[in-house]
C-alpha cells in the first residue's frame, strides 16, 4: 500500500492498484462522522460504440445504456440493493455522466458492511426482460421531468450545436424513444465490457482506518475472478473543428428567454500536466471575463441583458472540451452578441498580470473550501485518477502558472468557427 | 465528533461559536429574523441583491467580488430565508482558514472588516441607497421572480402553500412580490434596513477551528448598538376542510403534491417521532412512496416527502404522467393509510432509525448544515441540542410513529398538470 502526504492541504492517500487492476484510493479524515465511498467506471453516456468484450466487430448501442445499466445495477434478482444500504443506516446514490458511471453511499456507521455491499453489487449484475421494462416507465418520467427545464434544454442544444457527430450531443439519459430499443443483452454486453476492475476506481474518504480497509477491499477482491484485464477499444466518429450549427433555437414555454454561447475546444492534450493546464487557463479566462468580479460581467451587467442566472462553465474530458456562457435574458440575440464579441475581443492588454494574480488566489482559495466536502474530495479524485491525473497534485501546477503561461494560452485559445449560440424562446403564438 | 458548541448572550445579540477541527474554512453567518409580513417581504427579498452591489468604498460590484478575491475567493452570501412564520435575512462569509495558505495572515480579520463596511458603510446618496442600483436590483430580483414559474416543481409547491395556507403568514413568498417592488424607494428600503440592523432578532454564528482565535472579542464590532428583540411565534392550524386544486400549465411532465399539517414543531415531543414518521413514509429510496409509486408502479421517478420544522407541515411530491393522476393519487394516499394502521415492519423501523441519524449526523459534517441546525433550535427557542435530538430519534417507538401518523392531516391536493390534460377532460 502507498502512502502519499500532501503537505500544504494536511492530506493523506492511500492507494494500492489490486491484481485485478482495481485502482483503490483511501482518505482517512477522523474529523468527520461520516465515510463518502464512490465506486467509479471509466464508462459513461459517450461510449456507445465499442467492440464488446471477446468480440472482434464494433457495435453501436442504444442512446442512454450508460445511465439505464446505472438504474438496473441496483435490482438484483431478489431484492433492490437501495434497501441493503437502508437496512445498514446508509443512504446511497449513482450518477451517469458523458465519460462515467459512478455508485456511492454515505454512511456514518457500519462501514464495512456498506462498503462490501457497494463493491459486491456493482460486481454482480442481474437483468431480466421483466426489470428492463419496468424501468422504462420510470425513465421516460425522468426524460420528461428534464424536458420541462429550460436550463437542461438550453445546455444540451448548446453541445448539439457544436457537434456534428460525437456523441456527447446525446442526451445522457437517452431519449423516450431510445429507451425503449433497450434489452437485458445489451446491459450485459456493455456491463462485461466496461465493469471491468480496471476499468474503475474505488475512492473511500472519512472516518475510516486505511489499512483495516485496503485489507477489506483486497480480500473481497481475492474472492472473485474477471477476465484478465485488456483494453477497451472505443469507437469515436471524426470530429470536424467547426461548429455543427452556428445558432440554433429551441422553442418551448419560457418567462424569460435564455441565450447561451458554446467554445468548441479542439485539441484535448494527453499529457496530465498539459491537460490540467488547459483546464485552469481556460477557467481563469471564463473567470476573468464572466465571474460575479469579471470585466465582462460588469459591461453586461450594465446593459441589463443578464441577471443572475449568468454562468460560465468549463468541461474538459477524455476527447471532447467545451465552455458554455449564458443564462437569462430579454433579448437573446443581442446577449449572444456581445458575449461572443467579449470572447473575441480578449487579448493580453485586458487580462493583467495583476488581474491573474487575485484569480489564482481565489481558485486557491475556492479548492480549499471544496475540500471540506467529502463528496468533492473523492468525486475529483476518482474524475481525474481515471484521467491518469493526480488531482492534489495538480494544485501545484495551479499555483505555478504564470502570467506568461496565460498570455501565451490566449493567443491561440479561440477563433469565431468555435463559436455557436443556443438561443431558448417561447413559442410565439404564446403572446 | 468533538465539536464544541458556546452560546453566549452578548449586548444585543446572541453568539454561537462552534469550534471545529472539521474544516479548512472558517464561517461567520449573521442570521437577523423577524415576523413574516406581506409589508416587509419584498424590501428583505430585495435588499441582499442591493447589499451585494457595492459599499462606499468598493462602489461597484466588481470592486466588491473583487475585493473578496484578493481574500482568497472568501465566499459573501446574503440571502432571506423562511422557517415557520419568521424571515431571515443571512449575511454569510466563508473565509479559507489562513494555516492552509503559505504567508497569509489576519485573513479572518480582514473579513470581518469587509462585512462591517458591507452592513455599515453602504453605497448611498442622500438618505437611500444608491438610486440607480435599486433600480437596477429590482429588475434582477424581478426576473429571479419570473424564473420560479420554469422550475415546476418548486412552482408547485409554492403555489400549493398558497392555497393552503392562505389566511397564514406562512403563504407569503419568500421571493416577494412583483407588484409591491415599484412601491419601494431607496429612502424606504435603507430606513428598512436600519430597522433590520437594530431591530430584528440577530444571532451570530462563528465555526471553524476557532479556539485560538479570540473571535468573541473580534466580531463585537460588527453590532452596532441594538437591544436584543424577542423571537416572535408561529402559528399552527388544524384543517377544517380539505381542498383539491388543479392548475394548468405547458408542461410535459405532471406535479402532483400533498400538503399536510403535522401540528408537529420542532420544541414538541413528538418532533423525534415525526422525522421518523417522515423516513418510513417518503423521505428515503426505501420509504413507502418510494417503493410504492415508482418501483412497484413505475409511475414516476421521484416521490418524496419532507417535513417543515417550524409550522407543522409536511409535504409530499411526485412528478407523474398527466393521465396517472387518479392512479398516483390512489397509491401515495394508500402508503398514509398503511402507516396509520402500522403496517411497516419493526426491521424497517429500525433502519429508517437508523438512517436518520446517519442523515443529521451527515449534516453535522458539513459547516452549513451544523449552523442550520443550530439555528433551528434558537428559532424555536428550545434546549435540545442537535445532539440531544439524535439521541431522542434513536428511542422512537413503532407506537408514537402510529400517533404521528394519525395526528398528521391531510389539507391540500394539488396537481399541476398540462394543458392537454385539460383538453382531455373536455
Amino acid at each position: 500500500m502507498k502512502h502519499k502526504h500532501y503537505q500544504q492541504i494536511e492530506e493523506h492517500i492511500y492507494s494500492e492498484t489490486l491484481d485485478n487492476g482495481l485502482r483503490v484510493y483511501v482518505l482517512p479524515k477522523q474529523e468527520m462522522a461520516k465515510t463518502y465511498a464512490i465506486f467509479t467506471t471509466n464508462y459513461g453516456s459517450i461510449d456507445q460504440s465499442f467492440v464488446p468484450l471477446g468480440k472482434s466487430e464494433t457495435e453501436t448501442v442504444p442512446d442512454g445504456i450508460a445511465h439505464f445499466l446505472e438504474h438496473k445495477l441496483f435490482e438484483k434478482e431478489d431484492r433492490d440493493v437501495f434497501q441493503d444500504f437502508s437496512k445498514a443506516g446508509a443512504s446511497a446514490n449513482a450518477f451517469t455522466s458523458f465519460t462515467k458511471t459512478a455508485y456511492l453511499f454515505s454512511a456514518t456507521s457500519k462501514i464495512n458492511e456498506n462498503l462490501t455491499t457497494l463493491i459486491d453489487f456493482v460486481q454482480d449484475p442481474y437483468f431480466s426482460e421483466a426489470s428492463v421494462e419496468k424501468e422504462k416507465g420510470i425513465i421516460t418520467q425522468e426524460i420528461k421531468m428534464y424536458d420541462d427545464q429550460p436550463d437542461w434544454r438550453a445546455f444540451f442544444g448548446t453541445i448539439k450545436s457544436l457537434y456534428h457527430h460525437h456523441p456527447v450531443q446525446i442526451d445522457i439519459a437517452g431519449t423516450v424513444e431510445s429507451i425503449q430499443e433497450i434489452t437485458k443483452d445489451d446491459l450485459y454486453t456493455c456491463y462485461h465490457t466496461f465493469y471491468h476492475p480496471s476499468n474503475m476506481v474505488l475512492f473511500i474518504a472519512g472516518n475510516v482506518d486505511a489499512d483495516e480497509i485496503m485489507a477489506l477491499i483486497k480480500e473481497n477482491q481475492a474472492g472473485k475472478e474477471f477476465a484478465p484485464p485488456s483494453d477497451i477499444e472505443r469507437n469515436f466518429p471524426e470530429e470536424p473543428q467547426t461548429v455543427a450549427d452556428k445558432e440554433v433555437t429551441v422553442k418551448m414555454p419560457v418567462s424569460v428567454p435564455k441565450a447561451l454561447v458554446g467554445i468548441k475546444e479542439l485539441e484535448i492534450p494527453e499529457e496530465p500536466e498539459q491537460f490540467m493546464r488547459k483546464e485552469w487557463l481556460t477557467d481563469i479566462i471564463l473567470d476573468h471575463l464572466f465571474s460575479r468580479s469579471g470585466v465582462a460581467y460588469e459591461r453586461l451587467y450594465e446593459t441589463g441583458l443578464i441577471d443572475q442566472s449568468f454562468s460560465s462553465e468549463n468541461h474538459l474530458d477524455r476527447n471532447f472540451g467545451f465552455c458554455i456562457v449564458g443564462g437569462n435574458t430579454k433579448e437573446p440575440e443581442k446577449l449572444a452578441s456581445l458575449i461572443k464579441q467579449e470572447l473575441l475581443d480578449l487579448s493580453a492588454d485586458s487580462l493583467t498580470a495583476e488581474h491573474f494574480e487575485r484569480i489564482k488566489r481565489k481558485k486557491i482559495g475556492q479548492l480549499l473550501r471544496a475540500m471540506n466536502s467529502l463528496e468533492f474530495i473523492a468525486n475529483q479524485y476518482s474524475h481525474y485518477q481515471l484521467l491518469n491525473i493526480d488531482f492534489f497534485d495538480s494544485i501545484t501546477w495551479l499555483e505555478e502558472l504564470t502570467y506568461d503561461d496565460v498570455t501565451a494560452f490566449l493567443d491561440s485559445w479561440i477563433t469565431e468557427d468555435q463559436l455557436s449560440v443556443c438561443m431558448v424562446k417561447g413559442e410565439e403564438t404564446e403572446r | 465528533m468533538d465539536t464544541l458548541e458556546k452560546v453566549i448572550p452578548k449586548n444585543g445579540f446572541d453568539l454561537h461559536l462552534l469550534h471545529t477541527k472539521k474544516f479548512k474554512t472558517i464561517h461567520l453567518s449573521m442570521k437577523f429574523t423577524t415576523k413574516l409580513t406581506r409589508e416587509n417581504v419584498t424590501k428583505r427579498a430585495l435588499l441582499p441583491y442591493v447589499l451585494q452591489q457595492g459599499t462606499a468604498n468598493l462602489p461597484t460590484a466588481t470592486k466588491l467580488r473583487q475585493r473578496l478575491d484578493e481574500l482568497y475567493g472568501t465566499v459573501l452570501a446574503v440571502d432571506t430565508s423562511k422557517k415557520g412564520e419568521h424571515h431571515i435575512l443571512t449575511v454569510r462569509l466563508e473565509l479559507a482558514n489562513e494555516q492552509y495558505i503559505a504567508g497569509e495572515q489576519n485573513l479572518l480579520d480582514k473579513g470581518i472588516h469587509f462585512l462591517k463596511e458591507l452592513l455599515y458603510q453602504p453605497k448611498l446618496e442622500g438618505q437611500g441607497f444608491d438610486p440607480k442600483i435599486v433600480e437596477r436590483e429590482k429588475a434582477t430580483l424581478q426576473s429571479k421572480i419570473e424564473a420560479l414559474k420554469e422550475d415546476k416543481m418548486t412552482l408547485a409547491n409554492t403555489r400549493m402553500i398558497e392555497e393552503m395556507c392562505k389566511d397564514e403568514a406562512y403563504h407569503l413568498r419568500v421571493t416577494g412580490y412583483e407588484e409591491d417592488l415599484s412601491a419601494i424607494s431607496p429612502e424606504d428600503l435603507y430606513q428598512y434596513f436600519q430597522e433590520i440592523l437594530t431591530e430584528d432578532h440577530l444571532d451570530m454564528f462563528v465555526l471553524g477551528d476557532i479556539e485560538e482565535l479570540a473571535v468573541e472579542g473580534k466580531v463585537e464590532e460588527l453590532v452596532i448598538p441594538r437591544q436584543q428583540a424577542a423571537i416572535t411565534n408561529t402559528t399552527l392550524n388544524t384543517v377544517e376542510e380539505q381542498q383539491t386544486i388543479v392548475e394548468y400549465d405547458d408542461i410535459s411532465q405532471a406535479k402532483l403534491h400533498f400538503g399536510y399539517r403535522t401540528n408537529i414543531t420542532y420544541n414538541d415531543a413528538e418532533y423525534p417521532a415525526l422525522h421518523v414518521f417522515n423516513g418510513l413514509f417518503g423521505g428515503f429510496p426505501s420509504s413507502k412512496l418510494f417503493l410504492n409509486v415508482r418501483e412497484k408502479n413505475s409511475l414516476a421517478y421521484y416521490a418524496a416527502s419532507r417535513i417543515e420544522s417550524h409550522k407543522g407541515l409536511m409535504f409530499v411530491f411526485s412528478g407523474i404522467a398527466p393521465g396517472q393522476y387518479q392512479r398516483a393519487k390512489d397509491i401515495i394516499l394508500e402508503q398514509m393509510e398503511d402507516m396509520r394502521q402500522g403496517n411497516f415492519t419493526d426491521d424497517a423501523l429500525h433502519e429508517t432509525i437508523e438512517m436518520t441519524i446517519n442523515q443529521l449526523r451527515e449534516t453535522l459534517d458539513s459547516p452549513q448544515g451544523m449552523i442550520e441546525l443550530h439555528y433551528q433550535r434558537v428559532l424555536a427557542q428550545s434546549t435540545l441540542s442537535p445532539e440531544q435530538l439524535l439521541e431522542n430519534v434513536q428511542h422512537v417507538t413503532r407506537e408514537q410513529v402510529i400517533e404521528v401518523a394519525n395526528q398528521v392531516q391531510l389539507d391540500t391536493t394539488y396537481l399541476l398538470t398540462s394543458k392537454e390534460a385539460k383538453a382531455d377532460e373536455a
